[in-house]
């Protein structure tokens, strides 16, 4: 079946199976293998990208779905060479130790700061109670999600604009 | 990796559309939404439809809204939408318990009311709670609609009275004054299904119970009602003595099964305490 979807900004055309998964679909067909892979059941969260700007759990979402659809992973949240807030709190405050649930991390983030500016640390683990972290480094994470919204600077929203769906 | 088998997918965005569609590829096409059911089902091979009807563009079953003395509840909400929604919660609170602690934020996103209900799972939430609050629900079919009461719309496990060629278009909750609500669940952790779940609506006239709903979840209540104890509750005191034997009664009436989330006698013991909890907590909402 082809669907064309938008992602990060980009326009992809490619004929898949309707059977295939957005999270094998974004690493796979298009090598944004930025997203992870993990529990295969919608708990882990570290497939969690944005879907016309809410972030769902990829694993759990066709890729046939995203048809006509904007996508935005964590490679999209980077801007000019300049690291997101979310991207630079983690990094600041040892917000990662394997890395492996950190993409589904900074997507939740981001989309808590976009809708939340200023979240207690109560709020922050309530929105990210749907992302595991193996290595339970949860009080780092909440620190750097705090750190960015401290530090706003130049914050990118995850809904995408209307600019980079045309790009 | 997982991997669901082979299937046809259409994308509808239209009722009219959905009812073709079924009608066109018959009992072994399903309806497909947040998916958050149905995909891992299909990726463990535990489900195998023929084809998959997306309706997650099929906007106009995508509200809430009140009409008349009724909230009307589209059957493509999502969890997340009935969280936030202020209506939702001046009428009923229930539903704001509730989804604070219906699976996580993102899954939330995604999945819809429609879609919980119709998965029947005894551990999902909603279907007691929409019990407690006596709603009821609209099926539409290529002969036009009809509605049930939402008491008898799961059949069991896993079913409900949704035929082939339906679809499940609205919830509708009756709105009624010098009430209440409330919803309670005891999970092992953050976003787990629960060991035992509770819901109650309350009327009050003045210190008497007018009226009462208790859902149940996850306790082999039939129905997800506690209806043994609601009937003992109507007309009496709103006061800790009641509300603790209506626990008392609606433990002994449920049914509960060990498993991997805990025994039997504690999930019994649960869903009493739960029982009195909701009562408790619906009155002292009711009077405020």
């Amino acid at each position: 079946m082809k669907i064309t979807v938008t992602v990060n900004g980009q326009e992809y055309d490619r004929d898949v199976e309707p059977r295939l998964l957005l999270v094998h679909f974004l690493r796979d067909e298009l090598g944004l293998t930025g997203t992870h892979w993990g529990c295969d059941t919608s708990n882990c969260g570290v497939c969690t990208v944005c879907l016309d700007g809410t972030p769902v759990k990829s694993c759990t979402v066709l890729a046939v779905m995203a048809d006509g659809k904007s996508v935005r992973t964590v490679e999209g949240l980077e801007q000019d060479g300049e690291l997101d807030p979310v991207q630079k709190g983690f990094v600041e405050c040892h917000g990662l130790q394997c890395g492996f649930c950190t993409p589904g991390m900074l997507m939740t983030s981001r989309w808590l700061l976009d809708n939340n500016p200023d979240p207690s640390d109560h709020e922050v683990r309530e929105a990210i109670s749907g992302q595991l972290c193996r290595c339970t480094g949860y009080e780092n994470i909440v620190r750097a999600v705090r750190w960015a919204a401290e530090h706003p600077g130049t914050s990118t929203s995850t809904s995408t604009s209307e600019e980079e769906v045309t790009a | 990796m997982q991997v669901p088998s082979h299937f046809e997918y259409e994308r509808a965005t239209g009722v009219e559309e959905v009812l073709a569609l079924l009608a066109k590829y018959g009992p072994e096409a399903r309806v497909v939404a947040g998916g958050h059911s149905l995909l891992p089902m299909m990726k463990l091979r535990l489900a195998t439809p023929d084809a998959l009807i997306d309706i997650n563009d099929v906007s106009e079953l995508s509200y809430i809204r009140v009409e008349g003395d009724e909230l009307l509840i589209g059957a493509l909400v999502r969890h997340a939408e009935l969280l936030a929604s202020p209506v939702v919660a001046e009428h009923f609170p229930i539903f704001r318990d509730a989804e604070r602690v219906i699976a996580d934020p993102i899954v939330r996103n995604r999945g819809t009311i429609g879609g919980s209900l119709c998965q029947a799972d005894p551990s999902e939430d909603l279907s007691a709670a929409f019990a407690a609050v006596r709603a009821t629900v609209v099926i539409r079919n290529a002969d036009g609609s009809r509605t049930l009461p939402v008491r008898e719309f799961h059949t069991g496990p896993y079913e409900t009275e949704v035929g082939d060629g339906e679809l499940l278009t609205e919830v509708r909750v009756p709105i009624r004054p010098g009430g209440s609500s409330a919803y309670e669940k005891v999970d092992r952790r953050a976003g787990d299904w629960p060991l035992a779940a509770a819901g109650a609506a309350l009327w009050l006239d003045g210190g008497t119970v007018a009226d009462v709903g208790i859902g149940l979840t996850a306790v082999g209540a039939k129905h997800f009602v506690a209806a043994e104890a609601e009937e003992y509750l109507r007309g009496r005191p709103a006061d800790e003595d009641s509300f603790a034997e209506a626990g008392r009664i609606a433990a002994e009436h449920c049914d509960p099964v060990a498993d991997q989330r805990g025994p039997a006698d504690y999930k019994r013991h649960l869903a009493g305490e739960l029982t009195t909890r909701v009562l408790r907590r619906a009155a002292e909402r009711a009077r405020t």
